[in-house]
């Protein structure tokens, strides 16, 4: 018998499965994947403003760092303060999505590919992003690959706060109304990697980026 | 893993006895229940979201047949392989075969209990396949040779700045460095290398995904993410119960997770991972593969402890017990501490190789307040205690006495009779102290505490005294 076999075999043992408890099952199960409840959520402001608000003062506290500009073409000015002001290299891997931006003209020299061990600054747009947390979503794909906002020191990432939602249970049916099937990494990040694992004390920095700076587009 | 659960008790003591654990673990003890209390206040409804997560939960282990077999049709359409593991032995051997398969010399791992159960470092170091350990504390361990974990969260929290100083000066040959920063630095640059050259890369899985077959992880320190998209191959090994129904659950138990294990409102990194990389992709493994282990979970399906594979591992349990807090991980002597392993590592280890561990506990139910599945942990540790006692593992004098007792018990006449005296005797025993510094019958109660003496008359002469005089 195969392992498989023998595992299921065990668990509808104990189970005391039969074909009118089976059938049950089933109606259960298909409940579940077409009810898809919701459990209990805090309570929010969602009108756009508070949202943007309550994403930052989350993203804050998670140890992000946020600035808000009017519109996308100010992006790249806005991210070349920002490494000027942290005394941070103005070379910088971006998503191939954010390539049509003007980086040259702000000073900044990046290249739109996959990242590299190498690579000190990274810069990512994001699916959408969850205020309830602080989070941002990202999807992966050809455009938009997982390792830029992992393996630089700095992740830079790109916000547009029309995409500022709510709750996770809606970036999840954004992603299904938008993608139909989720991609191969939906990465959830919630401000730079950190570890306790010394005394308990919180470490930024651990094996991906010290710092997170979140560029919010409001328009 | 080994077991040393037997081993309870001269564990116990060597680790009280222990100067620098008892600092360790003094240091340690109450910041994670501090930062728990405090996550949990921005939750609303922390009872309701914990019902919903128990039902979530019931929902998928009361038909966990169908449930799996579901999440094994959808992994597979997404590409993945999925392999099933009755024991450890089997997990090791699925994974050196495929290890085998694809040419792999090097594996990433980021922190998986089940690797840990399976024994999973010894068997890939075996076949010549060298295994890293990316998770801080793991890595501290495996370079402390193999140490086994002593949290299920904080794998390293018995041990101190000054340990892990010494330690990485002696094994990384480089200066010895006393600030956290710098020592997580060190570790950081070491571990790189190993990630951008791995073949593989191991992970476990906090959840299974039905409705998407897919796998989600909780991290912190990005090492998850880094061993699920550099290497080529991406192996999760994972237990039978962790299916769960549908993305909106998995927002619904992510509110209790992260909060319950180390205080956070959210994971820093937080990965669902669906199928492989397609081939205009930048990152991300060529083959993905799921290893469903059952090592003994398949036995307690329907059965007297079907509840506790509702646990989701955020070791808000043992952070809790006043046990755990005063004796640490390492005396329970097997994988899982605190009072989630005095109900685990009987089932899954042996109910004979672990007698002392549900007696481990003051039965103070801290353990099934925090719980974010509502697991009565108590009752299950209770119900083995009876099991024990069934298959008569308890010792001789233990039974004789409980027999004893029964009897007399039943017999008020000379019960009352035993009672009188017995509180006559302690009250003589303690002099004019109103405390006992030695019980002789049994001097291990009073070591290192002293036993509070009677005042000389039982609750029931008391009680019939007090009727009278009203």
């Amino acid at each position: 018998m195969s392992s498989r076999d023998d595992i299921l075999g065990r668990v509808r043992a104990g189970l005391q499965r039969n074909a009118g408890n089976a059938a049950a099952g089933r109606e259960i199960m298909q409940a579940a994947m077409e009810g898809r409840v919701e459990g209990p959520k805090p309570a929010m402001d969602t009108a756009p403003a508070a949202l943007l608000e309550r994403f930052r003062i989350k993203s804050e506290l998670q140890s992000s760092t946020v600035e808000v500009v009017a519109q996308e073409s100010d992006v790249p000015a806005a991210v070349a303060r920002y490494l000027a002001a942290m005394k941070l290299p103005t070379t910088a891997v971006v998503q191939p999505a954010l390539a049509a931006l003007e980086w040259a003209a702000a000073g900044l020299k990046v290249e739109a590919r996959g990242a590299r061990d190498a690579d000190l600054v990274g810069i990512t747009g994001c699916f959408c992003a969850v205020a309830e947390t602080g989070t941002l979503m990202m999807c992966s794909s050809p455009d938009t690959p997982a390792a830029v906002s992992l393996l630089p020191e700095t992740h830079v990432a790109v916000v547009r706060a029309a995409r500022i939602l709510p709750y996770m249970e809606d970036a999840w049916n954004l992603a299904r109304a938008e993608l139909g099937t989720l991609p191969r990494a939906v990465n959830f990040i919630s401000g730079p990697s950190r570890t306790g694992d010394i005394e308990q004390t919180i470490v930024l920095g651990a094996h991906g980026p010290y710092r997170v700076h979140l560029v919010i587009v409001e328009n | 893993m080994e077991i040393k659960s037997m081993r309870f008790k001269a564990n116990a003591s060597a680790s009280l006895a222990n100067v620098v654990l008892q600092g360790n673990l003094k240091n340690a003890k109450g910041k994670f229940v501090t930062k728990r209390a405090e996550a949990l206040r921005d939750l609303d409804d922390f009872e309701g979201t914990r019902d919903a997560a128990k039902a979530i939960r019931n929902k998928v282990i009361d038909n966990l047949d169908l449930w799996l077999e579901r999440f094994e049709r959808k992994a597979l359409d997404t590409g993945a392989h999925v392999l099933w593991a009755k024991d450890g032995a089997e997990v090791c051997r699925l994974v050196t075969e495929i290890a085998r398969k694809h040419g792999v010399k090097k594996v990433t791992k980021s922190k998986s209990m089940l690797s840990e159960e399976a024994g999973l470092n010894q068997a890939l170091e075996a076949a010549g396949i060298q295994p890293v350990e990316t998770d801080l504390g793991e890595y501290i361990l495996q370079v402390d040779n193999n140490e086994p974990p002593s949290h299920i969260i904080a794998p390293a929290v018995h041990k101190s700045l000054d340990d892990v100083a010494d330690l990485f000066h002696k094994v990384h040959g480089t200066p010895r460095k006393t600030e956290i920063p710098a020592l997580t630095r060190e570790a950081r640059e070491v571990l790189r290398g190993h990630f951008m050259t791995a073949e593989m890369g191991l992970s476990g899985g906090n959840f299974l995904v039905a409705e998407t077959g897919s796998v989600a992880l909780v991290t912190n320190e990005g090492n998850g993410r880094m061993v699920t998209t550099m290497p080529k191959v991406h192996v999760v090994i994972t237990g039978i119960e962790k299916v769960i129904p549908t993305l909106e659950d998995l927002s619904t138990l992510m509110r209790l997770l992260p909060r319950s294990a180390t205080g956070q409102s959210i994971s820093n990194y937080f990965s669902i991972l669906t199928g492989v990389k397609k081939p205009e992709e930048h990152d991300g493994p060529e083959h993905l593969y799921f290893v469903l282990v059952d090592s003994g979970r398949a036995d307690v399906v329907g059965g007297d402890f079907h509840e506790m594979l509702r646990c989701i591992r955020c070791g808000a349990c043992m952070n809790h017990c006043p046990v755990y807090q005063t004796i640490g991980g390492h005396a329970y002597g097997w994988v899982y501490p605190g009072p989630m392993g005095s109900v685990l590592t009987p089932l899954y280890a042996g109910i004979e190789n672990s007698i002392d561990l549900p007696h481990a506990a003051t039965l103070c139910n801290q353990c099934g307040v925090v719980c974010p599945v509502g697991i009565p942990l108590p009752e299950l540790l209770r119900k083995l205690r009876e099991k024990q006692t069934d298959a008569g593992l308890r010792p001789l004098t233990e039974r004789i006495g409980l027999r004893l007792w029964a009897w007399v018990a039943q017999q008020p006449t000379l019960y009352a009779l035993g009672a009188r005296f017995g509180v006559r005797y302690l009250k003589w025993l303690a002099g004019k102290s109103d405390r006992i510094s030695l019980l002789p019958m049994a001097p291990e109660w009073t070591r290192g505490r002293e036993f509070p003496a009677p005042q000389g008359k039982t609750f029931r002469e008391m009680y019939a005294a007090r009727r009278a005089a009203q």
